[in-house]
């Protein structure tokens, strides 16, 4: 006699969330993709990409690259150093240090920039590109950091012994053995800031000054209400998404080659 | 090597010399002199006043359980750790000052550590890229390695370990095995004067082991440098070296030939480390006459004091068994047997000890058999000591301050605030099993059953030793209460001046 036995399947604690991205996420691309070939009358255009190409906002996108690609070099080269003195003895051991580090991602976003810029007017750095570039640095720090961190601390120290057994001094050590095994955390901190600088006209809106923002802020223009333009926007977001998917691609198929890194890393 | 005479010269009656072999035998000869070295960890005595010394070309192995400091003492030499005080030569020169990368070592580590960003062929080519060899030719006499001859020494150190095509290869690909084998080919293509090798054969399995055994012996004696293996598996020591060090809680315990090791056990932990064993506490009678169990045996050992106390070991292997009462010299019953592969296993009860005895023949459970035990398989060993020595301060009437705790021992004699000699039997100590039943609270180091009593070794949170016979049986690490029975304890007044203690 054959009964079928009911059984509980894992994957049903999976529907929440799935549910949760149709919603909001799925069902909103959709739509922008609709919107970005529809024309005012309803029939099928490609006039919003013209318009992309043509009214001056590619050259927007070009400049968001610019920032964003300056911003995450800076912050880069400030947390690499920083996430290795924290992540080496005797300072890993205490972790209040990494902490310090950590703690103003659990302040407010807008506070922290609206405390930052009123800091950098006292010291006297204007709004414009030079204190929007500060506050993507400073906003997106410990995005850099904590996987860089956490790459450095996991890393097997034997690898450095072995490197100074064979003969490396400190620096060559550095460059030949903790830089190269260290670079998953790097490209994920890059990934991390880069991509989301793209659409943080926030800080441009408020640090920028009036010459410098990013092309999140433009999109953002078509879509309120006195513009109204639902077509120009989503083809921006759109021609924007498709940037974004390349570097998602670019950098995953980069830390998939590093991958057998961490693998063996966590191995030994 | 005039700088060896001068090392040499320096009194040091601690120093452990490596016996002489078909393979060196000339007395200065060592690559490394290891003097006086303590390594303390976060207040933990790892090493206490080690002192060795390592022949040139020879096949040396430190064996001992996990914590006895054997790993830290090879991480010393290869310069991952700096000693808390002592020094290191290597070839005459102190090299505790001089950091690892340019220590003339190499080291084969125990989980291989291999890049794994780097293939096979750059990984052992790792070194050699670094490498600056002399040459008068060169603008500051030295230069690097050529491409084409670092490609001429990686091939042939792949091709020592067995690995000649294997250079493209990605590391992860590899097996244990052969990870292994490009961990020792990276080490030995530098050329080192020694090499290092920190439990390297650990995580493979047996087959893979035994192969591995036979192919580090065969490198050895192809390479003809020296290795300095350290590993916790007796047998693979035996094996393999062509001295063992035997290490316990930081300190050389025997440094011998492996079949001496085997043989003649320095002490009861060596004895017990080195395989089974029956280990017994006697008597020397006289010379060539033992007393032990209430027996007296004849055996093949002489110069001791007349009715010296001493340890008794007898390889299970030694011991002869046979059928019936009356044919030997102990009569006992079966307690188990097993059958271990290529022989039998037996317990056997005799009045006041359980032997292990092992046999070709299965003698089965409950029978009644007999004991015979020959002059050359008595193996004696002096008793490390016979009575705990420390020094304490008289605290008050009929109380004495030592080792973290105040004790209750009659003080006559004495005045408050005395320095004193406290001299403690093995008997005089019982062990608690709650630690706040005793004075002062310690762990169990060493448990060695010697025939109707345990000799537990045990070690106070004050950092003392002390030796306790007892009836019962204690587990390793087991935390206890020490309750000392003042009344079989003496004192004797301290002199710095003249005295040295043990404390």
């Amino acid at each position: 006699m054959r009964k079928k036995v009911k059984t509980f399947r894992p994957t049903a604690f999976a529907f929440p969330y799935l549910t949760v991205t149709i919603v909001f996420v799925i069902v909103p691309l959709l739509l922008i993709l609709v919107y970005a070939f529809r024309g005012a009358d309803g029939s099928f255009t490609l006039n919003h990409f013209k318009d992309v190409f043509g009214k001056g906002y590619f050259s927007k996108i070009i400049d968001t690259v610019g920032i964003a690609a300056v911003s995450t070099v800076i912050c880069l080269l400030i947390a690499y150093p920083v996430a290795f003195i924290l992540a080496s003895s005797p300072f890993n051991k205490m972790a209040i240090f990494a902490l310090l580090f950590i703690i103003p991602m659990w302040i407010n976003f807008m506070l922290r920039i609206f405390a930052l810029n009123s800091l950098l007017g006292i010291i006297g750095i204007k709004e414009g590109y030079m204190a929007a570039v500060i506050g993507m640095v400073y906003d997106f720090f410990p995005y850099m950091l904590l996987p860089i961190y956490t790459v450095l601390l996991n890393m097997d120290k034997s690898y450095l012994e072995a490197s100074k057994d064979l003969g490396a001094n400190s620096f060559k050590t550095f460059t030949k053995i903790t830089l190269p095994l260290s670079l998953p955390g790097v490209i994920s901190g890059i990934s991390m800031m880069f991509m989301p600088i793209f659409s943080s006209y926030a800080i441009t809106d408020t640090m920028g000054g009036a010459e410098t923002s990013v092309i999140g802020a433009n999109i953002a223009t078509l879509f309120d209400g006195n513009a109204d333009n639902y077509g120009l926007g989503s083809a921006l977001s759109f021609v924007l998404l498709l940037i974004v998917l390349v570097v998602v691609f670019l950098s995953t198929s980069l830390s998939g080659r590093s991958a057998k890194v961490k693998k063996v890393g966590k191995v030994s | 090597m005039s700088l060896f005479g001068k090392n040499k010269s320096i009194k040091n009656d601690k120093t452990h010399d490596i016996q002489p072999t078909a393979v060196s035998s000339k007395k200065n000869d060592n690559i490394i002199e290891i003097k006086n070295i303590t390594k303390v960890f976060d207040g933990e005595t790892v090493l206490d006043n080690l002192s060795l010394g390592i022949k040139r070309g020879q096949f040396v192995t430190l064996l001992g359980p996990s914590g006895c400091g054997k790993t830290t003492l090879l991480r010393l030499i290869a310069g991952f750790e700096t000693p808390t005080s002592g020094e290191i030569y290597i070839e005459g020169v102190p090299i505790t000052a001089v950091p690892p990368f340019k220590r003339p070592v190499n080291t084969v580590f125990q989980k291989y550590a291999l890049f794994p960003h780097l293939n096979v062929f750059k990984n052992v080519a790792f070194g050699l890229k670094l490498k600056k060899i002399a040459d008068s030719n060169a603008k500051n006499g030295f230069r690097k390695y050529t491409k084409a001859e670092i490609e001429q020494k990686v091939n042939k150190a792949l091709k020592l370990v067995g690995l000649e095509d294997y250079g493209h290869r990605d590391v992860n690909s590899l097996s244990g095995g052969q990870q292994q084998r490009v961990a020792i080919a990276r080490a030995i293509v530098c050329e080192p004067k020694v090499l290092l090798l920190d439990e390297p054969l650990g995580a493979l399995d047996l087959k893979m082991r035994k192969e591995m055994q036979i192919e580090l012996k065969r490198m050895h004696e192809e390479l003809g440098i020296t290795f300095i293996f350290v590993t916790h598996d007796q047998e693979e020591a035996l094996t393999m070296s062509d001295v063992v060090v035997v290490m316990n809680d930081g300190v050389v315990q025997q440094t011998a030939l492996p079949k001496k090791i085997y043989d003649e056990p320095s002490n009861a932990f060596v004895a017990d480390f080195i395989g089974e064993s029956n280990i017994l506490s006697g008597i020397m009678k006289q010379d060539y006459l033992i007393s032990f169990l209430g027996k007296s045996l004849e055996c093949v050992d002489k110069g001791f004091e007349k009715n010296e106390k001493i340890d008794v070991v007898i390889r299970p292997e030694d011991i002869k068994i046979r059928n019936g009462f009356g044919k030997g010299h102990f009569d006992g019953e079966v307690l188990s047997t097993v059958f271990k592969g290529t022989y039998y296993e037996m317990e056997v009860a005799v009045d006041g000890y359980e032997f292990t005895v092992q046999s070709q023949k299965e003698f089965v459970k409950g029978s009644e058999v007999s004991l015979e035990i020959k002059p050359d398989s008595i193996h004696i060993m002096k008793k490390m000591l016979t009575i705990n020595k420390h020094i304490g301060k008289i605290a008050g009437e009929n109380l004495v301050s030592f080792c973290g705790g105040e004790f209750e021992i009659p003080t006559a004699g004495f005045e408050q605030g005395d320095e004193v000699i406290v001299y403690v039997p093995f008997t005089a100590i019982t062990l608690t099993d709650d630690e706040s039943d005793g004075v002062i609270g310690a762990n169990i180091t060493q448990s060695v059953y010697k025939g109707e009593y345990y000799q537990v070794q045990i070690f106070t949170d004050s950092d003392d030793d002390f030796y306790i016979d007892t009836a019962d049986e204690w587990d390793m690490d087991d935390r206890v209460g020490v309750v000392i029975d003042g009344k079989q304890v003496k004192l004797e007044r301290y002199d710095p001046d003249k005295e040295e203690v043990n404390a």
